[in-house]
């Protein structure tokens, strides 16, 4: 199977909206060892100047790959999901996703080339609030590994 | 918990390390609170069948454990407005689990922005697992 390059410029339809829930922030901060009381304790967070719990800046993810699968499940775009490894990841974060937030993630492919057998696969994905604040650029690249045919 | 002050924060200064126990249930963790169900980070069985030699933990769960060193020591995690890593190998995590070794060092001061970037350096066994792990953090 080869990545299709044809979907190089292609923006796929907003997914979502995920309601943030501060139990998942709470879970996720857990399973990163993240103890900071942002992540848990409401008072603390709007001590520090947020309207409520934060996720930690990696929570990210959960909501951008959200909105990649569309692209990367797509048969037409040639992906094979079991070959596929994490390359790079990048965030830049223009506000803390914060409980009570409705997140939109809208992905575009930025990129598809390939090297030395493999296909590098690069989709960069606008974390937005429904009322359009923006929350997290997320760009992501994805190997996707060459193999027998 | 107060975020650390700007003017205390100079080039040089030395985050960590700090040491991270990684162990299955901790996958299956954060397999729920990510939403990713790769069984390779879950079944062993899977894992050998495509190759692995073991269970091998989330590359975004070795950059979400390497974010949490950053933000203790920023005393505030919404203080990381950028953070990107390239993933060089992959942490096994046998039944009796693993440790990660997470040390960062201050490589840039923009007193004018507040801007703080962090280099840093995440091994597993001696090996880097983590490369060109770049954070940056805003502080007043």
């Amino acid at each position: 199977m080869v990545v299709n390059p044809d979907y190089v410029g292609r923006t796929y339809p907003p997914d979502g909206p995920h309601l943030v829930d501060a139990a998942l922030i709470a879970a996720f901060a857990a399973a990163v060892g993240s103890a900071d009381p942002v992540h848990t304790d409401a008072q603390a967070a709007r001590a520090a100047g947020y309207a409520d719990v934060i996720a930690p800046p990696t929570m990210a993810v959960r909501f951008s790959q959200a909105a990649d699968r569309a692209y990367v499940a797509d048969p037409e775009a040639g992906i094979d999901f079991s070959r596929v490894v994490h390359g790079v990841q990048r965030f830049v974060h223009h506000r803390p996703i914060t409980a009570g937030d409705e997140v939109l993630g809208t992905t575009t492919v930025d990129a598809v080339r390939s090297a030395g057998g493999h296909a590098m696969v690069t989709t960069r994905t606008e974390l937005t609030t429904t009322t359009g604040e923006a929350l997290t650029t997320s760009t992501s690249t994805i190997v996707v590994r060459g193999g027998e045919e | 918990m107060a975020s650390r002050a700007l003017s205390t924060v100079a080039v040089g200064d030395v985050v960590g390390p700090v040491t991270v126990r990684v162990d299955r249930d901790a996958l299956v963790a954060y397999a729920d609170a990510s939403g990713d169900q790769n069984p390779i980070h879950q079944d062993e069985a899977f894992a050998r069948s495509v190759g692995l030699p073991d269970v091998i933990a989330h590359g975004m769960w070795t950059m979400g454990a390497s974010a949490s060193v950053v933000t203790d020591w920023a005393g505030d995690a919404g203080r990381v407005v950028e953070f990107g890593t390239r993933f060089t190998k992959p942490v096994v995590v046998p039944l009796a689990g693993n440790e990660l070794v997470v040390q960062g060092v201050v490589k840039a001061v923009d007193a004018e922005t507040g801007r703080v970037t962090v280099d840093v350096a995440t091994t597993c066994q001696g090996e880097k697992v983590l490369g060109r792990c770049i954070a940056v953090v805003r502080l007043d």
